[in-house]
Parts: structure tokens; C-alpha cells; sequence
């Protein structure tokens, strides 16, 4: 059995070894904290959204290589979509995820995401995968509330 | 060589003939729970097929049957701790839940305003968490006995920190997490000598280590069956005499009186005054098979081998050059329970890549997350042995963390 073609295939692992967009924005629209009560992971996400844009994100991580390859590739598909985009996006990852009876299909764009895909294979590692999107969610949500800085 | 005959030992435990995905079982995760031979499994179906019955107060001969079989464990348990009397020993559900009983009954009745409770850095939440509640409840100080880099109890510290303030010294006799014994007798002592008791937690160190509560000279003991050979939702309490005597009862219900009238009722004498409600008869029934079994390869066996694996292990596991290794380095100071992290890995997923190997270790906070504040990680993956683990279980081990190493060490930018 190989662990590459499973849970550790390439794309996650590269993305774990060089998360994208890692570091944190000094003034953003929303900065929202994620935590994993089972295993103590955390992540801070911060955003900025100017003219209902997602114009940057960055991720501080201290998780698993699940959490960290599903996070950093979240913040490259999420940066520059609208807020209605990302939240459908973020959704739809989630039902992939999630739904127990129909294979979720993801648009051509989205591809990156089907390395994920296997971590359905291992139920308990399904909470790892989702911490980053549930954080953006939360993040998206603050942004639209927050006072408009442009 | 150790005296145990693992060969041997192994062919009792049928679940260690699993396989998965075409691979051996390599169980190294019982400081979270042990595997049960096939006299504990036995007990269990030949109390449910034979003679299941409630116990005490029937008349008819299932129930006197129930009975004896429940009763006499109470006595296997005495006799295994070297406690004086078999009222001593009080079953409960688990080690926490005998940890909250005192920390209730006793703690209530005897902690005031001011008072301090001493407590280790090293402790499970299940050791942990009570205590903070009764001294919220009771405004009373919790106060911490710092562990040295070796990851031992600084005991210089312990000698300042318990004073005539102390009420309870709560220890941990072997961590879940570095494995450490804990010079429990040595506490006993300083406790007693200013008036304060000890509750001892023997959840991790019962099973491997040779424990009897007159020679180290606890007030408290507690333990979980489902951690040595036995089967899960049995905890023990043992407290001297005089203590429990003078204590309220935890729960309330049937079994715990001897009149009862509409508004009061008066409590019935040790052990039974702290086991309302029906017990886990079964289960006790089965964990006195477990006893029975480690009193027959004899715990200084048990010991002699658990340090003969775990000289070895952390000696192999020392030739990944990425690893981290976790408490004392001395195994004769230890127990078989070995916490590492490798590079900079999450725990998580060396756990997995283990699982993948059908190797079982645990990976994560261990219940103890302050500790790991302490240790500055997130978590750790744990690997503990019991008597059926052999040196070749840890050479499967090292290939794993090996593997491990290779697909995920080395990360660029966390």
C-alpha cells in the first residue's frame, strides 16, 4: 500500500511543504481564529475584501499536513473571488466532503481540490480537511459585517 | 531476556491474530487501553450464559452465584494492592470517576477557604480537572509541583510547596505521557508529615508496576481495570479505612442504605455505602480473570520485561536522528510508555502513517494539555507497551517513523 496515492499524494504534500499564501496581514477586513478541539490544531485566517472582493488572504497554521495543504490550497482558488463566489466555492467543498451518498463533481477550476477527495477514505481526518473552510466561512461573514474601509 | 514467555503469552490474546490490510497488528497504544486475554473475554460471556443475576439480596441461586463471583474480585483486588481489608476497595467506572467520588466526598467534607491542593505539571485532566472544580467551589489554591528537564517531579520544590497548607497531595504514580514514575512513597511521607493526605492516580502505573498501598503508604488509590487485561467501565477505589468511613456518600439511590423512610435514610456500612445502583457486575467479575492473570506471570515479570522493551525502544528509536524523545532516559526510571515527535510533524500524521503500517500508537494531547504548553509541542504520537510486545513491534515501529520522516519531515514553512 502507498501512502502517495492515498491520504499523502503529491499535490497535498507539496502544498504542506510550501503553503501558499502563509503569513498574516497587518490591517484586515476580518481576522478569524480556528480551532480543533480533538487535536488542538489552530489556524488564524486573515482577509481582506474591498469592493465585495477577496482581494488578499494569508494563513497562519499549527496543524496537521491535511490541515495545512487544505488551507493553503483554499487560499489560491478564494483570492480574488467575490464574496458570493467563495462562499459557493467554500460550500461546495464542503459538501464534497461531507455528503455521504453522492459524489460531488467540481468544476474544471476547482481541481486542485479532488487530492482532497481521499481524505474521505479516513473519517476522523475529515475535520482536518474542513478547518480552514469553516474559518473562511466565518472570516467571509465578519468581512461583510465589518465597517467598509475603502 | 525477560521470564515472561511472550510466544506464549501472545496466543491468548486472539485479537492480537488480526490483520490489516494484510498486515499484522502491532498494538502499541495501551496506556490508552490493553488488549484482554481470552479467561477476561470468557468471564464475560460465562457470567451472561451461566449465571447472570443481580447481586445481594436474592434468594435464589443465580444471584447467590453473582454474588460470591462479584464479592470475592473484591478480595483478588485487596490482595493485588496489599490493602489491609477488602472494604477498602470500592469498584467504581473508571479512574476518573473514583478521582471525582473523592475529590466530592472527601473534598467537600474537608477543604476549606485558603487551603491548597498540590497537584503535578505531569497530570491527566482526569487528575486535574476535579480538583480545579473543588477549588472554585471551596475557594481553595491549587498549586503545581514543576518537573525538572528530565522530565521528573522536582522534588526540592516538592519539599517547599507542600506545607501546612496542603490538604491533598494528588500525584500521578507513572505519566501517560513521559512515562516517569514518581516517587510516590517519598510524597506519602511529606504529605503525612504536615497533616495533608494523598490520592495517588495508578491508572498507568497499576498495570506495569508492583504497587502496595501500605508499603508506599497512600490514603487514596485509584485505577482502571480496562488498562490491565480487563474490561472496560470498572475503576477502583482504595482508601484507608478511617477516611472512607468519615466520608459521605458520592451517589445516592438503592444499595447505599439500610433505612430508608419517606424524608430520610441512613447510609449502610463500606464498601457498599459508595456503590449505588446496580455495579458492572460482569465486568468486575471479568477483571478479577485480569488480576489473576498478572498475578500468575508475576509483576516483577511484567516490570523486568517492560524495561527490557523500553531500553530497547528508546535506544532504536534514538537512531532516527529527527526525533524528539520525551522524559527520562533512563528506562529503570520509567515505564513502557515512550511520547516522541519526529521533525516537525503533527502527531496526527505520524499516527496515520503508522495505522497504515497496522502499527497502533496514539497521537495527540493525551489529556494533557498543559503539559504540552509545558513541553511547548502541540502534541506528541505515544507508543506504550504491555506484556505482549515484542522487540521486533518496535523495529516495525522505527521503519514506520522512518517512512514518515521521508514523506513528511523537513517542512519549509509552518
Amino acid at each position: 500500500m502507498s501512502l502517495a496515492d492515498d491520504l499523502y499524494r503529491e499535490t497535498i504534500l507539496d502544498h504542506y511543504h510550501n503553503p501558499r499564501n502563509h503569513g498574516t496581514i497587518e490591517h484586515p477586513t476580518a481576522q478569524v481564529e480556528g480551532v480543533n478541539p480533538l487535536c488542538g490544531d489552530e489556524l488564524t485566517l486573515y482577509l481582506t475584501v474591498k469592493d465585495g472582493k477577496v482581494e488578499d488572504v494569508k494563513l497562519t497554521a499549527k496543524g496537521c499536513s491535511i490541515n495545512t495543504a487544505s488551507g493553503s490550497m483554499m487560499s489560491e482558488l478564494l483570492l480574488g473571488k467575490s464574496v458570493e463566489e467563495a462562499n459557493e466555492i467554500v460550500e461546495l467543498f464542503k459538501k464534497m466532503m461531507l455528503d455521504k451518498k453522492e459524489e460531488v463533481e467540481l468544476p474544471e477550476d476547482l481541481e486542485d481540490l479532488e487530492a482532497l477527495r481521499g481524505v474521505k477514505k479516513y473519517p476522523v481526518r475529515i475535520k482536518c480537511a474542513l478547518l480552514p473552510w469553516n474559518t473562511m466561512l466565518e472570516g467571509l461573514g465578519n468581512a461583510l459585517k465589518s465597517p467598509s474601509i475603502d | 531476556m525477560s521470564n515472561l514467555n511472550v510466544e506464549q503469552i501472545r496466543k491468548d490474546f486472539p485479537i492480537l491474530q488480526r490483520k490489516i490490510g494484510g498486515k499484522q497488528l502491532v498494538y502499541l497504544d495501551n496506556a490508552a487501553t490493553s488488549q484482554k486475554p481470552r479467561s477476561v473475554i470468557d468471564a464475560l460471556t460465562g457470567y451472561y450464559e451461566g449465571y447472570n443475576a443481580n447481586i445481594h439480596r436474592g434468594i435464589h441461586t443465580l444471584a447467590e452465584e453473582a454474588t460470591d463471583a462479584y464479592e470475592s474480585v473484591r478480595d483478588t483486588v485487596r490482595e493485588f494492592i496489599d490493602a489491609e481489608h477488602s472494604h477498602e476497595i470500592i469498584f467504581t467506572r473508571n479512574s476518573t470517576e473514583a478521582i471525582n467520588l473523592v475529590a466530592y466526598s472527601w473534598g467537600n467534607a474537608n477543604i476549606l477557604p485558603g487551603d491548597e491542593i498540590v497537584l503535578t505539571a505531569m497530570e491527566h485532566h482526569s487528575n486535574l480537572i476535579p480538583w480545579q472544580r473543588l477549588a472554585t467551589e471551596r475557594n481553595a489554591k491549587l498549586v503545581f509541583i514543576p518537573i525538572t528537564e528530565c522530565g521528573q517531579l522536582d522534588m526540592e520544590e516538592a519539599r517547599k510547596l507542600i506545607s501546612s497548607k496542603t490538604k491533598i497531595v494528588a500525584v500521578t504514580l507513572m505519566s501517560n505521557v513521559l512515562g516517569t514514575i514518581n516517587p510516590v512513597k517519598e510524597l506519602a511521607k511529606l504529605a503525612h508529615e504536615k497533616g495533608a493526605v494523598i490520592l495517588v492516580d495508578g491508572a498507568q502505573g497499576v498495570p506495569h508496576v508492583k504497587t502496595s498501598v501500605r508499603d508506599l503508604d497512600v490514603d487514596f488509590l485509584v485505577f482502571s481495570m480496562h488498562k490491565m487485561l480487563g474490561p472496560t467501565g470498572v475503576g477502583i477505589l482504595y482508601g484507608k479505612t478511617e477516611l472512607l468511613e468519615a466520608m459521605p456518600p458520592f451517589q445516592s439511590g438503592g444499595h447505599m442504605i439500610t433505612s430508608v423512610w419517606r424524608d430520610k435514610a441512613t447510609w449502610t456500612e463500606l464498601p457498599w455505602k459508595f456503590e449505588a445502583g446496580t455495579s458492572n457486575i460482569a465486568d468486575v467479575i471479568a477483571s478479577g480473570k485480569a488480576i489473576e492473570y498478572l498475578t500468575a506471570l508475576g509483576m516483577d515479570n511484567v516490570r523486568e520485561h517492560e524495561i527490557e522493551i523500553t531500553k530497547y525502544a528508546l535506544k532504536k528509536l534514538n537512531e532516527l536522528g529527527d526525533i524528539t524523545i520525551f522524559g527520562p532516559k533512563d528506562a529503570t526510571l520509567r515505564g513502557g510508555v515512550i511520547s516522541f515527535n519526529v521533525d516537525a510533524i503533527h502527531a496526527h500524521d505520524i499516527g496515520q502513517i503508522c495505522a497504515d503500517a497496522a502499527i497502533a500508537v496514539r497521537a495527540g494531547h493525551h489529556c494533557c494539555q498543559p503539559l504540552m504548553r509545558d513541553l511547548n509541542v502541540m502534541g506528541t504520537a505515544r507508543a506504550s507497551f504491555y506484556i505482549y510486545n515484542t522487540k521486533d513491534e518496535v523495529d516495525l515501529l522505527f521503519e514506520a517513523l522512518k517512512e514518515a520522516d521521508k514523506v513528511l519531515g523537513h517542512v519549509a514553512c509552518r
